[in-house]
């Protein structure tokens, strides 16, 4: 509960100081002071030193994995500020709202953690997004922008919609707006006269949960919304915003998945495929670097639907580690973009002989993502693999063998940009590069391949 | 504890030397950390204790997987092969220059300490750990100091071979679900007696990774292009050592996971393999350009490799035993030869080069010693292992054998051809200046060709040193 209350309060601090402080650079480290006492909250509500106790008559459930996740989620985020927080300040002139708006993401993200009850989920996911459509539209002169605010805007709220009448099918069916499958007889009595009833209610809900975190076919809007919005959000944007996404939605179908229908067993496989191979191969076809990035995101969310596809507790640590890693790496990667005056490919030509730390990190950021053992992002694409084949041994082998040729595909456009950095001649043009920003990156590289050789770091965590 | 050294003096000396800065200090710091990894090994054949060679630790108790390692037979021939390359081929290279030399060395040694790894791994996930990590630095090798097209060539040759990894990834998967402890140690893994179908499959997932590693026609469209780009020191590791991965792989791993699937598409394999002995013959006497030759002469030779461990008879699988030490000396010594002469004339192309036997004796001397190494002429070591390698093929089906026999003939033509073409005749204008090879290249060569012709008279202590994995095999069977 801790999280939840002290993300608001620090998103109406952080909009007060907006009005009491002028000074950019003095509300940007009221805002980091501001996600450490968050953190700090958190991890005190973990160990159940601290906690904040409201009756929530059982619609919220505060366990381990969300808790940490959580911890996962607010430490990333304070990466985030330590590496783009003066590009976040170089947005726009309201920039104590910005970080206000980002709280309130981070209290959202807390209830999609912890949540127990569908209202709750739906609470969750808008209070999530709300504040999302306004940060895509923040620099406003740009027509780009405007047009990926507007369109996130439009298909978020008709994928919300979409969500509520699956939420209102579900309560038609069981009588509550519990998320666990009901147990007793009078539930599954209701369930068997209800036909048709709840199985669709549940494929509403797999959509609209499916278009958050960007699966195909419901990813339309994530490149045109990553690439309209300035780099600073997208960061944000494609890291923590999704992997908070997939904890809503594992935990959503944890124990309802079966009820989906025989169709399940078609239907995520085939959702898993489909996200592996349109994000893949048009990422391959991408000039631009940040929109590569955007499509890798897809590419990468579907790994992590690996999750949906088996309920084990080696997919739980999956999602988890999954969510370290991607996060960390893209944060990471996303940094030196912003900081690079050319988005293109070419853009980067020559940058190892300019900032050989940031090329150097920059290559780390691009393995994890690519799989290549030694990072993080190895381990989380092994711990998805091996949670499928656990889940359905010999069937689940021709999946496993499909998601690595596409990790394949993955490696050819982010060694594009390795290759760019090193191999090709060219000026990389900068914009100007402080060393406590080379020795931030520097250090998030050396976390990265710390994980990637000990992931039991990242997660006992969970298990304390 | 010897086999941590094997790994760490390379991996250790290779991060050091990232920030030695004076060229000189680089080489001969190189040139001491690969001879201290080189009497490490020694002093590993002179142990026979199992406990003094192997090493385990707790590394990921969640996942089963656990860094151990150990030196048998096979592995310590395979260190030793390594642990010579590498001072052989920094000797033979020191007068060729490169920008950025502090990189270039430490990416050798990064590499030897990844190939080091693949050979002692006794525990599947540290085993495809290492298989990766020697590709990291080898990818930045050819990358940065390679010839005109190696972006392109080395990103072809970085894609297809992590494409074979990711299959075997997916094959040590499903092989640690089925594992009764929950574990990747090779002991457990092997143990498992898998139905036939599931083997059949895996099979194949294993061995597209090992064949497109060797490489086995038909996956072997990578490597031509990417030895002839490669700096030619890269080139030497790379056919040298970094092919008998992929033999290895099928010897430790393949064979005794999958008994049943290896009889089965023996036949299979072996005929792709010969198809690609002949294939690469034939287009090696086509060649021009030096390197492109012993490229396809590589592949030809692998391909016999590959071929006799599917006979799946002792004395074939002894043959190929000697032959990885044997093929990955006379080589590098063809690879030296090829270094020496673009280093001073500038030209691969045999067209442009000729009586250099004139300039030139005891290179010329030397390289045809290691051509007819190449051959596998008798008396020399390469002959022992063709003989052995050949008899088990003639065993296991004789026709197969006798077309494989075609490939000796043609192996004859196109290194005698390259030997004439650049050594006898009359001299051109470029080879009119060419002065003798310098004291580091001529003492090198010296040093493999006493290996060849000692090996190929006594070539006892090689046989006995396999023994053991020999023996291992082929209780299997």
């Amino acid at each position: 509960m801790n999280a939840i209350i002290f993300s608001a309060l620090c998103g109406v601090v952080m909009m007060f100081s907006g009005i009491l402080i002028k000074n950019t650079t003095t509300i940007k480290n009221i805002a980091i002071v501001a996600l450490l006492v968050l953190i700090a909250a958190n991890i005190l509500n973990t160990y159940g030193i601290f906690s904040i106790q409201v009756d929530v008559t059982n619609m919220l459930r505060f366990q381990t994995f969300g808790l940490y996740f959580n911890t996962v989620v607010f430490v990333a985020t304070l990466i985030y500020f330590i590496l783009s927080g003066s590009d976040i300040e170089n947005v726009g002139i309201n920039v104590a709202e910005y970080f206000a708006l980002i709280f309130f993401v981070l209290c959202g993200v807390s209830i999609l953690s912890s949540f127990n009850n569908t209202l709750m989920l739906f609470l969750g996911i808008e209070i999530l997004s709300i504040p999302l459509y306004i940060l895509t539209g923040t620099d406003k002169k740009n027509l780009k922008s405007n047009e990926a605010s507007l369109k996130y805007f439009l298909m978020g709220c008709f994928s919300t919609g979409i969500l509520l009448m699956g939420i209102t099918l579900l309560y038609g069916v069981t009588g509550s707006f519990a998320i666990e499958s009901a147990t007793g007889t009078s539930g599954t009595a209701a369930m068997a006269n209800s036909g048709i009833l709840l199985p669709v209610g549940l494929l509403f809900i797999f959509i609209a949960m499916s278009f958050k975190v960007s699966a195909a076919p419901f990813h339309f809007w994530t490149p045109d919304v990553y690439d309209g919005s300035p780099s600073v959000f997208t960061s944000f944007m494609a890291t923590i915003v999704k992997a908070a996404g997939f904890i809503a939605f594992i935990r959503v179908f944890e124990t309802r998945i079966s009820e989906l229908g025989a169709s399940a067993k078609i239907i995520i496989p085939l959702v898993i495929i489909c996200t592996l191979l349109i994000g893949n191969i048009t990422a391959v076809f991408q000039q631009s670097v940040k929109r590569m990035l955007a499509y890798s995101s897809i590419a990468q969310a579907g790994f992590m639907l690996f999750a949906l596809y088996s309920y084990n507790d080696i997919s739980k640590e999956g999602i988890l580690l999954y969510s370290i890693a991607y996060s960390f790496a893209t944060i990471g990667i996303f940094a030196i973009l912003i900081k690079m005056k050319d988005y293109t490919f070419e853009g980067f030509n020559g940058l190892a002989k300019k900032q050989p730390v940031l090329a150097a990190a920059n290559t780390v950021f691009l393995l994890s993502l690519a799989g290549i053992p030694l990072t993080a992002g190895f381990f989380a694409k092994y711990y998805m693999l091996l949670s499928a084949i656990k889940a359905n041994g010999q069937s689940a082998l021709w999946l496993v063998v499909i998601a690595v040729l596409f990790a394949a595909v993955s490696v050819y456009y982010y060694f594009k940009v390795i290759q760019a950095m090193y191999f090709k001649e060219g000026e990389a043009e900068t914009f100007e590069i402080k060393g406590s920003f080379k020795f931030a990156v520097a250090i998030l590289a050396a976390i990265i391949i710390l994980i990637g050789i000990f992931p039991s770091l990242a997660l006992n965590w969970l298990y304390f | 504890m010897i086999p941590v050294l094997l790994i760490l003096v390379p991996l250790l000396s290779g991060l050091l030397l990232f920030f030695v800065k004076d060229e000189k200090a680089i080489k001969s710091f190189a040139l001491l950390s690969s001879i201290i990894t080189l009497i490490v090994v020694v002093s590993a054949l002179c142990l026979n204790q199992a406990n003094q060679l192997s090493f385990s630790a707790a590394w990921l108790p969640t996942l089963g997987s656990r860094f151990s390692i150990a030196l048998d037979g096979m592995g310590k021939m395979l260190a030793l092969l390594t642990a010579i390359s590498f001072p052989v081929v920094f000797i033979a290279t020191s007068n060729n220059s490169y920008k950025n030399t502090s990189a270039f060395y430490a990416l050798m040694l990064l590499t030897q300490a990844g190939l080091m790894g693949v050979f002692i791994a006794t525990d599947a996930l540290l085993f495809y750990f290492f298989w990766e990590l020697a590709l990291i630095p080898v990818y930045f090798l050819c990358s940065i100091w390679g010839g005109e097209k190696r972006i392109a060539v080395t990103f072809k040759f970085f894609i297809y071979t992590f494409i074979g990894s990711l299959l075997m990834l997916a094959g040590i998967l499903y092989l640690y679900f089925k594992s009764p402890d929950a574990s990747f140690a090779i002991k457990s893994l092997t143990g498992l007696h898998l139905a036939a179908g599931e083997q059949n499959v895996l099979f194949w997932l294993f061995f597209i990774a090992f064949a497109i590693k060797m490489p086995v026609f038909p996956f072997h469209t990578w490597q031509p292009d990417a030895y002839e780009q490669a700096p030619t020191a890269a080139t030497m590791i790379l056919s040298g050592v970094m092919v008998k991965m992929g033999i290895f792989a099928v010897i430790r791993w393949l064979l005794p996971l999958f008994p049943e699937a290896a009889t089965k598409y023996a036949n299979v394999v072996i005929v792709l393999s010969i198809v690609g002995m002949i294939y690469a013959s034939l287009i090696a006497i086509k060649q021009d350009d030096i390197k492109r030759l012993i490229a396809y002469s590589s592949i030809a030779h692998i391909g016999l490799m590959c071929a006799a461990i599917f006979a799946h008879n002792t004395i074939g699988l002894e043959g190929v035993m000697i032959q990885m030490f044997n093929h990955g000396i006379n080589v590098i010594g063809l690879w030296i030869v090829a270094n020496t002469i673009e280093q001073q004339l500038g030209t691969r192309k045999f067209s442009e080069l000729g009586g250099l036997a004139q300039k030139a004796p005891t290179l010329a001397i030397l390289l045809v010693i290691m051509a007819l190494a190449n051959i596998a002429l008798p008396l020399t070591n390469a002959f022992v292992g063709e003989f052995l390698m050949f008899n088990g093929l003639f065993q296991y089906n004789v026709w197969m054998a006798a077309v494989a026999g075609i490939s000796i003939v043609l192996a004859a033509v196109y290194t005698l051809n390259m030997i004439q073409k650049i050594f006898y005749g009359k001299t051109v204008a470029i080879t009119e200046n060419a002065v003798d090879a310098n004291s580091s290249v001529r003492w090198v060569l010296i040093v493999l060709v006493i290996v060849v012709l000692v090996l190929g008279v006594f070539p006892q202590p090689i046989i006995n040193l396999t023994k053991d994995t020999v023996n291992a095999i082929a209780a299997i069977h």
